[in-house]
C-alpha cells in the first residue's frame, strides 16, 4: 500500500518525469522532499510493482504499428487458462487476458492483442492463436482499433 | 506520420523501460545510446511535441495501490459517436479510449483508486450517455509486455 508521500508522487509523475538534467531532484524540490528519498520511493515502487516501469510510452501508430488489432476468442472453460499461458507466451502478443463474457453480446472470454503493418500481418498472427487454439476454440473476431480516441493514462487527482 | 531519426528509433528501442534512478538518468540513459544528456533530453522533448511519445515517465499498475484498472465498451450510434466519446473522456478515470471496429464500438480502460470507483464511473457514463456500458474486468492475466520498436 501507498501513503500520502508516495500518493503525491504519482500525482507528480503520472504525466511525465521532468526533462531536466536531474528530474529526481526537480520532484524533490517540488514535494518538499529530499532527492534521496524520492528515489529510494521510486525504487520501492518500482520493486512492488507499484511503478510497471520508466520510460518511454510510444503511440504505436506513430511508429509504425499502423493494425492494432484486438483479437477475442470463445475458449472452453476448462481449457482457458492453459492456453491463455501458451497465447500469452507467444511473443508477438503484448497483452493477454482472461475477462468474461457478456452473453449474449459478448461471447469471448479471452483477449490477445496483436500489432502490425498491416492488418494482413494481424491476421496473419491471429491465425497462429487460432491455430494453437484448436478445437478448444467456438468463435472468434479480431477488433481493429481505428483511432485513437485517448491516451492519457493514469489519471489520479491531487 | 514522420521518418524517424536513427537516433531516436535507438531512443525507442533502449527506453521503453530500464530508465534509471539516480542523480542524472538522462545522462546515464544517453551513454548507453551513445548521444550526450542535452541532445537525448531534445530529442524526448520533441518526440513528445510530435506525439511519437505519448508520456515518458513511470508507468504505474493502480491494482497495486488498492485501486482498479478495468476494460470496458460500449456501442455508441455512429450520429453521436462525437458527443460520446467527450462524454467518455471527460471522466479522469478513462485512461485510454480506441475506437474500434465492431457493434461494440467505443473501447476504453477505467483507471480508479478504489475497486468501487469503477462502478461509480460506469454509472456516471451510463447516466451521461444514456448508453449500457459492458464491464470486461480481467479474471486472470496471461501476459502483459507492450514493448514495440519502431517500424519507420
Amino acid at each position: 500500500m501507498i501513503d500520502d508521500i508516495d500518493r503525491a508522487l504519482i500525482v507528480a509523475t503520472q504525466g511525465g518525469l521532468p526533462l531536466v538534467p536531474r528530474p529526481y531532484h526537480a520532484l524533490a524540490e517540488q514535494l518538499g522532499l529530499s532527492a534521496d528519498e524520492v528515489m529510494r520511493r521510486l525504487k520501492i515502487m518500482l520493486e512492488t510493482g507499484i511503478i510497471r516501469r520508466i520510460g518511454a510510452v510510444p503511440n504505436h501508430y506513430a511508429i509504425g504499428w499502423i493494425a492494432n488489432g484486438m483479437t477475442v476468442w470463445d475458449v472452453a472453460d476448462e481449457q482457458v487458462d492453459q492456453l491463455g499461458e501458451r497465447i500469452g507466451a507467444l511473443d508477438f502478443v503484448t497483452h493477454c487476458y482472461r475477462r468474461p463474457r457478456a452473453l449474449p453480446a459478448w461471447p469471448f472470454n479471452l483477449f490477445a492483442m496483436v500489432h502490425g503493418a498491416s492488418r494482413d500481418e494481424c491476421s496473419a498472427k491471429a491465425a497462429e492463436i487460432r491455430a494453437l487454439l484448436g478445437e478448444a476454440c467456438r468463435q472468434s473476431d479480431i477488433l481493429y482499433s481505428t483511432k485513437i480516441l485517448k491516451k492519457s493514462g493514469l489519471r489520479i487527482g491531487s | 506520420m514522420r521518418e524517424l531519426a536513427t537516433v531516436d528509433r535507438k531512443i525507442l528501442a533502449k527506453l521503453q523501460g530500464d530508465f534509471p534512478i539516480c542523480e542524472r538518468p538522462y545522462a546515464e540513459a544517453a551513454e548507453q545510446i551513445g548521444i550526450s544528456e542535452d541532445e537525448l533530453l531534445q530529442r524526448l522533448q520533441q518526440l513528445l511535441a510530435d506525439k511519437v511519445l505519448t508520456r515518458f515517465g513511470p508507468m504505474f499498475q493502480i491494482e497495486e495501490m488498492g485501486g482498479a484498472f478495468v476494460l470496458a465498451a460500449l456501442a455508441a450510434p455512429e450520429a453521436r459517436y462525437d458527443e460520446v466519446t467527450a462524454l467518455v473522456n471527460e471522466l479522469p478515470a478513462v485512461a485510454h479510449n480506441y475506437r474500434r471496429e465492431h457493434a461494440l464500438n467505443m473501447w476504453f480502460v477505467l483507471a480508479t483508486e478504489t475497486k468501487d470507483g469503477i462502478a461509480e464511473a460506469i454509472a456516471r457514463i451510463e447516466h451521461d450517455t444514456g448508453l449500457p456500458v459492458y464491464a470486461f474486468p480481467k479474471e486472470r492475466e496471461f501476459f502483459v509486455e507492450m514493448k514495440l520498436e519502431a517500424r519507420l
